[in-house]
This record gives structure tokens, sequence and C-alpha cells, in this order.
């Protein structure tokens, strides 16, 4: 079946399987190899992006669903050649050291300051539920989303 | 001039994190390679199964498959995996099932076909006929008459039996106040690194070259045991360690997957990849600790520690990994902690059940060690009515006694328990939180404060510590390049620990240039010499140590050439703002660039001196270093719920000196976190007939943000002596640590109830029962 998508602003329309995942469309079609697998049943967050703008993990979304919709990956926080300011924060306050959970926490994080721009440690603590880290023990994480909102309410003059 | 800042010491971000945070960095799963075919594993579901038959026709003749494996097609074509470790019975460890399954998702067959989806199409229609027998999943009864035999061959289900005798102890024993008798569990965990396992080979049939990218520690080691068991010549075998994803020790092995798929990539004359999924990944990577621990601890009324017996019994699951069976001898010979305790003895009974093996697992036998040390201090407080911390203090190895001889024969290279112990009852004013818990109880609040001081043995060596295939040395080679930059090739191989930051600042700060100036390379046994790895926390303490002797016969040769160019002799120069300098008066220097111009024999000044500047060198340890500190938690049970929450953590750890605060403190973070998911949260578990219930991530409860609390770190440095930058190691310590802390808090919590011990996870669950019971009674 045919696919119709944007993905981190660039239109795509591909022939794929009906049972396509969207991760693996992302990864194996579009190439975009940024987007991680970690669990393949939703439970660990390593392949969070987001969908029209909402986190959602991509293993658990059919390419086919996704008709239609636009996609941001790990590849389309930077602009410009600049860093998102998530991406500063993490980077800012090691907020990783693997590195192969940091994608989706990065997208479920975006998510999050796209809907409050000043989060309570909890909040943060909250908003990160769905996604697993297992060499941070979060601390520098919830750093980093502070990082990021503070940066971000400054640049919006807030 | 430009001034260069130092960089070692400092908060330093890290050189790793650009690739990482832009989606960028390639793990196993990112490589991609023309032709690439795909490799899907049929895994037994029962624990214990004969192989009547496979019938793979349906599989070779589906839509898109290449090969169609199983055990008969491998036999007597390839070796087994190694355990490089001595026991009494080692068996057979094929790469497919040979007649027989063993555990739970055993591999039985592979399917190979051009994309993950078709494999896995083809593997669902292999018919295999199973005869299901009798499996045994506790530890404590597979030696017992009648019980299931995994390996027939032995007769029995012995891995081996390590007896530490001392009869001291038994002398102990008679003459003491008070004996103390308990059984402690260090259930069974699963590492889960973020990164499943996975691996690609790319065979090249007329050079007879095999390339494998793997999710590895110790791309080295793999190359020799890969190499061994398909039979091909090491200098033929390339292994690349890529990104990976986390390792925790699961990755500290050799797995039948990557023996496989090289056997299937130089079969076919293709590339093959196989990606583990989770599942797979909570079956069949290697699980950690699972070791029941049966203590006798003689004590004086005052609290003193006379010695302690153990008896352990360590499930080894049913076939030997890379180290499987040398994981529990460093929990009985660290089981002392740190206190002077005279006499020790154990015996340590290594068992094969049907369940995957266990292995090195962050901190690999000194978390269970701390465990029953820590434990033990408390329960001696518990029972002779004394404060924890007195009976700490009682019993700490004194600061003048470095180097430290240990009655299990360890050498402690320099500590100071006091002083991180006194520093951490400041930071939560100990006597303050005392109070306060007595009120809270007073409102039917029951709170505990836990207190753990741990020391556990890092930078494993002299190697004949160590089994022969896994030494304890390490290698780096330093090059100046001709522009003055500085190439490290190192041979660990980290895998979020961030050495390539770390040995950068080391390196700048050596030669005086810019961190920017420095390239750190690591897993690639094409391009670094031949190494050894990163576990056991000692990327630094051995790794850097290797760093620094490259690093300094590099400085030597450069300050011989300068020393003609300046006429000063070399022992009175120094590096600094990428120059050679006067050491007594830096402005008489010359630029760096010139002096390895001259090195490079532009215009060599040195008649006879061989141009070029690289070292490369091996660091073997003169013995282990033994980071230590204390650890505090403030938790709060509610007893509606059983459910713990953290009011308070402190951790006070000394690793030496340190290189990064920054790293310091994520790895301080990350080893807490995982030491608190085994106080409270997580449990590999498997049935009673051997089915495991914790397949998934919705059954193994790896903890979230909200179940962890928030960290308060301080250090006291004591450094040690065994290595040029007196550091010991920080990877295991907060795993190490926190553990006992948070156990000890709970109990400490229950203690008005009369509740003595309960064994880990101590999930909701078990704490609301026992809270029932407690009051009940």
């Amino acid at each position: 079946m045919r696919v119709n998508l944007t993905v981190n602003g660039q239109a795509r329309s591909d022939e794929v399987e009906p049972r396509l995942l969207l991760v693996h469309y992302l990864r194996d079609v579009a190439g975009l190899t940024g987007t991680h697998v970690g669990c393949e049943s939703t439970l660990c967050g390593a392949c969070t992006v987001l969908l029209d703008g909402k986190a959602v993990k991509s293993c658990t979304v059919l390419a086919a669903q996704a008709d239609g919709a636009s996609v941001t990956t790990v590849e389309g926080l930077a602009k410009d050649g600049k860093f998102h300011p998530i991406q500063d924060g993490f980077w800012e306050e090691h907020g990783l050291q693997c590195g192969y959970c940091t994608p989706g926490m990065m997208m479920a994080a975006v998510d999050l300051l796209s809907r409050t721009t000043n989060p309570s440690e909890d909040e943060i603590r909250h908003a990160l539920e769905g996604n697993l880290c297992r060499c941070t023990g979060y601390q520098h994480i919830i750093k980093a989303v502070q990082y990021a909102a503070e940066k971000m309410r400054a640049a919006a003059g807030r | 001039m430009a001034v260069v800042p130092k960089f070692v010491g400092e908060r330093i971000k890290r050189r790793e994190d650009p690739r990482l945070i832009s989606g960028t960095a390639t793990y196993v799963d990112d490589v991609r390679l023309p032709g690439t075919l795909a490799a899907v594993v049929l895994r037994s579901p029962y624990p214990h199964a004969r192989i009547n038959s496979i019938d793979v026709a349906a599989a070779r003749s589906a839509p898109g498959v290449a090969a169609v494996l199983t055990g008969a097609d491998l036999k007597d074509k390839v070796g087994g995996i190694p355990c490089v470790a001595p026991a009494e019975h080692i068996p057979f460890h094929p790469l497919l099932a040979q007649g027989k399954v063993r555990f739970v998702g055993e591999s039985v067959a592979v399917v190979v076909a051009s994309d993950a989806y078709k494999a896995q199409d083809a593997a669902n229609l292999i018919e295999v006929d199973y005869d299901p027998l009798d499996a045994v999943s506790d530890p404590e009864k597979a030696l017992a008459d009648g019980a299931p035999i995994l390996h027939e061959e032995f007769g029995n289900n012995l891995v081996t039996r390590a007896l530490v005798p001392n009869p001291a102890v038994d002398e102990a024993i008679a003459k003491a106040d008070k004996v103390i008798k308990f059984r402690i569990v260090n259930q069974r965990l699963a590492p889960v690194p973020m990164e499943p396992r996975g691996v690609l080979a790319d065979w090249h049939q007329a050079s007879g070259h095999l390339t494998v990218w793997t999710s590895t520690q110790i791309p080295h080691l793999l190359r020799s045991a890969l190499a061994a068991v398909l039979g091909l010549p090491e200098n033929r075998v390339r292994v690349i360690a890529p990104e990976v994803g986390g390792g925790f020790g699961a990755k500290l092995n050799f797995y039948r997957e990557e023996a496989l798929v090289g056997y299937l990539s130089r079969m076919l004359g293709k590339p093959v990849k196989w990606i583990e999924r989770r599942r797979e990944n909570l079956a069949t990577t290697t699980h950690g600790r699972d070791q029941i621990t049966y203590l006798e601890v003689p004590v004086k009324n005052d609290g003193t520690v006379l010695g302690i017996k153990a008896k352990f019994i360590c499930d080894m699951g049913a076939y030997l990994q890379l180290l499987t069976p040398a994981i529990p001898g460093f929990s009985g010979l660290m089981m002392t902690g740190c206190y002077k305790i005279p006499a020790t003895s154990f015996e340590q009974v290594m068992v094969f059940t049907n369940k995957m093996a266990t292995d090195a697992y962050r901190g690999a036998g000194r978390p269970e060690a701390a465990y029953i040390a820590e434990r033990t201090m408390d329960m001696v407080a518990l029972e002779l009515g004394l404060d924890p911390v007195e009976v700490r203090r009682r019993n700490f190895i004194p600061k003048d006694a470095f180097p430290y001889a240990t009655c299990a024969g360890l050498v402690y290279d320099s500590g100071d328990y006091n002083t991180a112990l006194n520093k951490a009852l400041e930071i939560v004013d100990y006597p303050k939180i005392r109070a306060e818990q007595a009120e809270a109880l007073k409102h039917g609040r029951y709170v505990g404060i836990g207190v753990a001081s741990y020391v556990e043995i890092c930078g494993i060596g002299p190697s004949v510590m160590l089994p022969p295939k896994v030494p304890g040395w390490e290698s780096a080679t330093v090059r100046m390049e001709p522009d003055s930059r500085v190439t490290v090739l190192t041979g660990i191989s980290p895998h979020g620990q961030g050495q390539e930051t770390t040995f950068a600042q080391m390196a700048a700060d050596a030669f005086g240039i810019d961190i920017d100036d420095v390239a750190v390379v690591h897993g690639d046994t094409a391009i670094v010499q031949y190494g050894v790895g990163t576990f056991g926390s000692r990327g630094l303490s051995v790794g850097g140590a290797a760093l620094m002797m490259s690093v300094s016969k590099v400085q030597d040769k450069l300050k011989k050439i300068a020393s003609t160019m300046m006429e000063a002799p070399p022992d009175q120069l120094t590096f600094a703002n990428r120059t050679v300098a006067l050491k007594s008066d830096a402005t008489k220097s010359i630029p760096l660039q010139a002096v390895v111009d001259a090195a490079y024999g532009w215009k060599m000044p040195i008649p006879g001196m061989e141009p070029g500047l690289d070292a490369t060198s091996v660091f073997e340890p003169t013995g282990c270093t033994f980071p230590f500190g204390t650890h505090i938690s403030v938790v709060e049970v509610d007893p509606d719920t059983g459910v713990v929450k953290f009011l308070r953590y402190v951790a006070v750890d000394d690793c030496g000196n340190i290189i990064s605060p920054l790293l310091v403190a994520g790895q301080v973070h990350g080893g807490i976190a995982q030491g608190i998911a085994q106080a409270l949260y997580e449990e590999v578990v498997y049935d009673e007939n051997g089915q495991l219930v914790t397949a998934t991530l919705m059954d193994y409860a790896a903890p979230r943000a909200q179940m962890l609390p928030r960290y308060e770190l301080a250090h006291t440095v004591t450094p040690s002596p065994l290595n040029p930058m007196g550091v010991k190691g920080v990877g295991e310590a907060g795993t190490i640590g926190s553990t006992p802390c948070v156990v000890n808090a709970v109990m400490d919590a229950l203690k008005p109830l009369g509740v003595r011990h309960i064994d880990m996870p101590l999930r909701p669950e078990k704490l609301w029962r026992a809270i029932r019971d407690a009051k009940k009674a």
C-alpha cells in the first residue's frame, strides 16, 4: 500500500507492507536511524517520535496509520545547524550516557514542553514515565528538561 | 599566546554527546550494508524438553528465505560457547540446541531471510516436536535426590563446590556472646541495557575476512573467542563494537548469536544481521545475582563481630557463559566489607537449573557481598539493641591500618571509612532525623533510616587473579600526529561511561593542548591494539593508567628532542599552552609544533633517533583498588499500601581522585538507581516449572523516573596508591552501596512492628502482607 506523510518537514510517498511498523518505516524506508527500538511493545519509549506534534511510541503505530500525518524524529529537532534547547539541555546537564534512550526521551520532553512551559520536577518525572533510561537514574535528565524549559521561556520572552 | 585551560577535575561536557543527541550515532542496527539478510532465532517455549524432531521444510521454502539451520546442521561443524572460569562440570554449550532444550528461550533453529518480517514468518512455520521433561528452577532443590538432571553426563546438577574453610570461625562461634543466624537472598536480576544485543557479520570470501559488528563490552576478547569457535585465524577476524547502548555486564560475554551470525555470513557469503528483541533479551541475555546465603555471625555483646561463616547456594542456570562460575567468588571474598573481622569461612555450592545463565551484572558479586555485610551490621544492631551507626564504627578497619590485608586474603589499597560515614551523617543531620522518626511513629507513620557503608573491589589485577582469557591488564596507544594533535587508541570499550571525554582531559593536560585536539578511538580490533575491555569499573584505573604510561613515553621523546633545540636538560621541561617550556621560566619556550616537526624527521635534530611520535603500553595492575563510601536513605512505608516513599537519599562516595566530576555524578546516579531497583522493584521470576514469568518490561519492573528519588551526592577523596592518577573506579559503587542502604531503611521503618527481615524486592504487596501479619501477631 502507499503511504504519504511528512517526515521532519519533507513530504514522502512510499509503497509499504500494511503490517510495517512506523519505527521500521522511519529507520528502514526513510533511513532515519536516530529513532531506536528498545522493546517492540510500547513499554520503553526508545522509539518515541512526534506524530502531528504529539509523542507516540512508533513501535506500536503502523506506517499505514501515519498516512497523511506529519512526523518529527530526533533528526528533525535541530534547526539551521543549531541544536534544539532540549538537545542543549541533555548535553549541558549530562542527561545521557549510552544515548540509546535519548532520542525518545527528548521527544517525550519536547511534547511536555509544548504543553507546559515551566514544569515542576514531579511533572517532568510523570511526563517521562513512559520512557526508560537504564544509565542515568533520571536526575540529570530532569535537569536537562528544566534547562531546556528555561531556555525556551527566555527565547519566548516569558 | 593563547592560554590553554586545564581539564582534569573540571566540569567538562562530554565529547560523545553531539552524535548521540542528534540521532546520528551508529549502533549495530544502524549499520547498513547492501544485501544484508536478517536472522530470526526460533526459541524453546519449554524449560526442559527432549527434541524428537524439527520439520523445517515449510520454512525453507517460504518467501525470501535463504537458510534455515537447526542444531543437527551445526553438529561437529562449529565449537561451543566457552566458559573460561574454572568449574568441576562445564557442559558443551551449543549454538543451537542439540537434542534437548534446557531453559525457556534456548535457541533451537535460525532462519535467515531477506528481511526480519519474512524471517519471522518462516520461523512460524517450523514444527518442533518436543517431549517436555520435569524441570528444576529452585536452586536449593537442584541437588536433591530425584531432581531432574540437566546434563546427564554429570549425573547431578552440581557445577562446582568452592570451599574456603577456616577453623578460627568455629572457635569464634564457640566463644561468642551471641551467634546471629539468618538467611538472605540476592534475587535474580536482568541487566536490561536499553539497546538489546545485536550482531552484524560480513564475510569477505576473496580475502577470507570476517567483520563482525556486535554490541559488546569486550571486542578483543570476543574476537579471540569467535575466531576459535569458527576455526578462523584471529588476524582474519575484525570485531567492531560500534555505539553500544549500555551493557552493565550483560555484554561482557560471548553469545550463541554472535557465533551463529558469523557462521551464517560465511556460509551464505552475505552480510547477516540479528537484532535481539526485548523478550529475547529478558530470556536469553545473562542474568545477574541469584545467590542464597546462610549466615552465622558470632558477636560480642558490645557489637564486635568476631567472624562470618557463610554458605552460598548460587544459581548458575542451564549453561555456563564466559565467567558464570567466577562471579560468586567475589561475594565470598568481599563479604566482610569495611570491617575488621578476624575470621571468615565460606562454602559455595553452584548448581545448574532450568534457567538462563547468570553472569556479571553491575557489581558482579560485590553487591551481594555488600548486602551480606550491611544486613549483617543491621542484624547485629537489632539483636543487641545498638545503633547501627555505632556497630559500624566499632568494627571499621581503622584509617591507619591501610594497606589492609583481610582474612580472606585481599589487600585493601587505601580507605577512610569513618570520615565518609561522618560526612553522610552530617548531611542528613542524623540526630535530627532520628528524632523526627520517633515523632513520626507517634503519629502512626513508619519512617526508616538506612545506613550502608560499603567497600568494593575494582580494577581487578594482577592478571593471575582472573581467568586466563580475561586478564586484568589494559592497553593504550598515544600518537601525536604530525599536526601536533593527539590520537588515543584505548583497549577499553566504553559504552556510555564517557572515556572519550575523560581520556581527552588527561591527554590534553599532559601535552598542554586543547581537549578538542585529542581524539579517543576504541572498539575496533582492526584499529586498536589488543585490549581487554570495559567492565568492573576498570576503564579509568587500568585503562587510564595504560594511557598515562604511553603519554609519558611520548612526552619523554618530545622533551629529549626539545632539549637539544632549547639547550636545556629534558627534566627541566614541561608542556603548556602548545609549547615546550622551561619549568622555571615559562617565557623560555618553543612551539610544540616545532618539536613535532623535528620528531617526524622533517629536520630531526638527534641523529639516529627513530622518527615518529607514538607509544603503546600495557598496564598490569599490581593490585586492586577498593572504592568505598556511605549511603544513607530515609524512607516512609505506607502501612495501608506497603508503598515505600523516599524522603532523602544521600550518597558519600570515595572513588579516589576525580577526573570528571560531572561524569562521576552520572555514574553514581545510575548505579544508585539500579541498586534501588534491586532493593524495591526488580526480580527475574521463573515459576516452579521453570517457565519465565518476567518476559516483558510490563512484568520486569525496571524503574521509571517516578520510582526513584532525588540523589544528594558528596565525596571524600582517598587516592589509590596503585595507579598514577590515584583513582579507584566509580562505575559500580552506586549499585553496591544503595541496595543494602534501602533495605536497611525499610526494615528500620518496620522495626516497631517486630519485622526482622524481608527478602528483596520489597514490593508493596510483600510489605503490606508483612505489616498485616505483624499487626495480627
